[in-house]
């Protein structure tokens, strides 16, 4: 909470961070932009720290790969905001802080007494930033959700999988980083509302709301009442079904095979490919910029795609990016993430941080930040603070308690 | 109480991108103020303008039904940036502006030369943003790609779908979801930054990057432990149940998750507490875990006997994490969606009405704003030039007659 704490894009802004798994991305993105960043747990430790996986297996609240992922560059204190001491105590600091970013139940804060109402008296240049499932007020507001859940209500799940399972979810958690990223840019917009006119204000976030909806479908039910379906790794374009993943000789492929200007010169160069091995059949003879997509039915584009599929069987994903790269084609491997943590482009962009954890006596590789900036770079991820790791610097240090107030403190369990 | 100060009310932006990402990024921050003109060329129509589906099936480039939820409250710009006058009236465009959001690899930037080092000799307090598959930089920044190419290159098919089955993927191309997310963040903080310091600057986003953030658990977990993560269908790594069941009806569902002992004494309350659920074998979430395909099944035959707004609702009244697996039709029916103002309807002069989404958050001082439709393809160049970049009539007469505006 110092001065020369002051680098990075928003280096001069704090943020006190109440949230749990579902705004916890907010302030790190927050913090990978400069903003100094303080996790507020309960003294037991933020529950998210018992989310898996964790560190070599072994379920501690020091070891969760989960909670590392998502506090990167944060500080962390410990206080129970729930008993008079500990609100106390975050009364104090929220008048030290640009942002509150919190995550509980509509309208448990105001209970406690230290609500956006209450802590705006405070400090009226205050920006809350407040995440629920559903939102602060309407008729689900009282609902619960987690990512799974969040999938299913925001529309975003109904049209992922296959057409003889149920609707299915990406296995790793997507509502949360998507809820972080967007309660991020909500508070930084309410920031420049402040820059304006010197209020500060709430910001009500729906996590279910951060999800895509669903793609193409909206336009398709507006115009025609079709409300999709899952289709795998194909999509429905016009009468067709076109695939944008395709099985090659050790894995996949990212592409989709388009007619007309937009797809043709890949296909072109692929069909040369083909015909060089022997392989293009009645592929060889197609004018594919004069195709128009929605001329096309399903068993001619099925039996493309099948001598396709053929041919790609025979390479293997880096052979086919080999070729796709050095002559243009729209082709991209399917990585898995070893080979995403090996990509060679990533690799030249030093994206990778080998982040030090002291003590579990190892380095952990964390994803590098989300952008690059030319004047005031982010922050490159540090490690993840340990349970109330920064008390002693925000206690001691910013709110002047002594080493025996601290004593008393942790023994009255308020921090 | 809201207020008519917009967050962002005195700031320009310059729309150069194409397709989806960048013209969101655009988007998002004109809902909260900031003035947009978005350039484009009658020659090369942005690619959205030529998506089917097209209004009644009529394919003109003020028709497609996919352009409008990307360009709304922007005006068009028509320049012909091949004709030798063009791109001087572009970099007007940028000397007017405080933000250019571009979209394009390196290689047509420095054709075009609209670089970031052009742009800044115009006006050095600009921010530049760029989007690009895979960045400025690095051995493959120039290879071509849709969203499409970032999905698989990131590695989302590996940890989507069924553990049984081939990879699948998340719907539509998700990637042109999240990356405009994170661009739009990241020139809200530059403007913050200039705001203090003074300093325009370029920002690289790598939609591949961008994509490994909303990834990475994977990366520490095969880091720490030299484990890969793989799609596992709906279930937790920890938790059970957790899955989507069916319920009456076709194609039907609920999610529901379990997640403490607690939640589970509910939920098997709201079961009617079935004698099944008193057995050892469900008495712990390790044991739920254990034999989480019984569990599946049972918890499945009392779904079936009941819609899955039922099973919501009683869930939900226990405090039980529980959700319809909505179709879009759900979603216009959504009571809480209706409530939040979700979805607004836009009148649109070619396509007559069109359905936009509104971003996830609400600010208590400040609306989205929508101040206009999508617009016509070059349908405020006029405007554009002699309101906004303040060109004379008669300049602007003279330039339409040689064509720049085509």
């Amino acid at each position: 909470m110092t001065a020369d704490n002051n680098i990075g894009t928003l280096g001069h802004l704090k943020v006190l961070d109440l949230t749990d798994e579902k705004g916890q991305s907010c302030g790190k993105f927050l913090a990978d932009l400069g903003a100094i960043v303080i996790k507020v747990e309960p003294p037991e430790g933020d529950k998210t720290r018992h989310h898996g996986p964790y560190f070599h297996d072994k379920e501690d609240i020091e070891n969760s790969l989960h909670w590392f992922s998502y506090n990167t560059n944060k500080k962390s204190i410990t206080l129970d905001i729930t008993e008079s001491k500990g609100k106390q105590i975050l009364k104090k600091l929220v008048g030290r802080v640009d942002f509150i970013v919190e995550s509980y139940p509509p309208q448990y804060l105001d209970g406690l007494g230290v609500g956006y109402k209450q802590l705006k008296s405070i400090n009226p240049r205050i920006i809350m930033t407040s995440i629920t499932a559903f939102g602060q007020s309407g008729p689900y507001s009282h609902y619960v959700a987690n990512d799974l859940v969040a999938w299913a209500m925001s529309g975003f799940m109904y049209t992922c999988g296959e057409v003889d399972r149920p609707p299915v979810r990406c296995s790793i958690e997507q509502a949360y980083v998507a809820t972080g990223v967007q309660a991020a840019t909500a508070s930084l917009l309410a920031l420049h509302y402040r820059n304006l006119t010197g209020k500060g204000q709430q910001v009500d976030i729906a996590m279910r709301e951060c999800l895509p909806s669903g793609g193409f479908e909206i336009f398709f039910w507006e115009t025609e009442g079709y409300i999709g379906e899952r289709l795998g790794v194909k999509r429905r374009r016009g009468n067709i079904y076109v695939r944008d993943l395709w099985p090659c000789k050790d894995g996949y492929i990212g592409w989709r095979l388009m007619t007309g200007p937009l797809g043709a010169t890949t296909a072109y160069l692929l069909v040369a490919w083909m015909d060089r091995e022997g392989m293009a059949g009645e592929l060889k003879d197609i004018k594919w910029e004069t195709i128009d997509m929605n001329q096309l039915n399903k068993e001619q584009m099925e039996r493309w795609e099948s001598i396709i599929i053929s041919f790609l069987k025979t390479h293997t994903k880096q052979e086919i990016y080999k070729e796709a790269f050095e002559k243009g084609m729209q082709m991209s491997p399917a990585h898995n993430t070893g080979e995403l943590l090996r990509y060679q482009q990533l690799v030249e962009r030093n994206f990778w941080v080998n982040v030090e954890y002291p003590y579990l006596d190892s380095h952990i590789t964390h994803p590098g930040v989300f952008c690059v900036m030319s004047e005031s770079p982010l922050v490159t991820p540090q490690r993840a603070p340990r349970l109330g790791e920064h008390n002693q610097e925000i206690y001691i240090g910013e709110l002047g308690y002594t080493d025996r107030d601290l004593i008393q403190l942790k023994t009255q369990g308020t921090i | 109480m809201k207020d008519y100060t917009s967050p962002l009310q005195n700031i320009k932006i310059a729309d150069l991108s194409w397709s989806v990402v960048g013209p969101d990024i655009a988007l998002y921050l004109s809902y909260y103020g900031a003035e947009v003109v978005k350039l484009e060329s009658l020659h090369t129509p942005e690619v959205t303008r030529r998506s089917s589906p097209f209004k009644n099936g009529v394919s003109t480039l003020d028709r497609s039904l996919v352009f409008p939820i990307h360009n709304t409250n922007k005006y068009s710009l028509s320049i012909n940036l091949k004709h030798p006058k063009g791109r001087a009236i572009a970099l007007r465009l940028v000397s007017w502006a405080d933000i250019v959001i571009q979209s394009t690899t390196s290689k047509t930037l420095e054709k075009l030369k609209l670089t970031y080092a052009d742009l800044r000799e115009v006006n050095e307090r600009l921010i530049v943003l760029v989007t690009s598959n895979q960045g400025q930089t690095g051995p493959y920044s120039s290879h071509p790609g849709y969203g499409d190419a970032v999905v698989a290159l990131a590695g989302f098919p590996e940890v989507t779908g069924w553990p049984d089955r081939a990879p699948s993927l998340p719907p539509g191309a998700y990637s042109d979801s999240f990356t405009p997310w994170f661009g739009t963040l990241a020139v809200l903080a530059a403007l913050e930054y200039r705001n203090r310091t003074g300093k325009g600057q370029f920002i690289d986003l790598a939609q591949l990057e961008v994509a490994a953030n909303m990834l990475t658990p994977a990366f520490l977990a095969y880091s720490a432990n030299d484990s890969q993560i793989i799609r596992r269908g709906n279930r937790s790594q920890t938790d059970a149940p957790h899955g989507v069941y069916r319920c009456i009806g076709d194609d039907r569902w609920c999610a529901i998750a379990i997640t403490s002992e607690e939640e589970w004494r509910n939920f098997i309350k709201v079961l009617g507490e079935p004698d099944w659920a008193r057995a050892h074998k469900f008495s712990s979430m390790a044991q739920r875990k254990r034999n989480e395909d019984e569990l599946d099944k049972l918890i499945e035959t009392w779904t079936s006997k009941h819609t899955a707004e039922e099973v919501m609702t009683k869930l939900q009244a226990n405090q039980i994490k529980a959700g319809i697996v909505q179709n879009v039709s759900d979603l216009h029916r959504d009571p809480q969606l209706m409530h939040r103002g979700h979805f607004q309807t836009i009148s649109h002069p070619e396509v007559d009405k069109y359905t936009i989404e509104l971003p996830p958050y609400r600010l208590s001082k400040n609306h989205a704003e929508l101040r206009r439709p999508a617009p016509l393809l070059g349908g405020n160049t006029e405007y554009v030039c002699c309101n906004l970049l303040k060109m004379s009539g008669e300049e602007f007469a003279q330039l339409y007659s040689e064509g720049v505006f085509e």
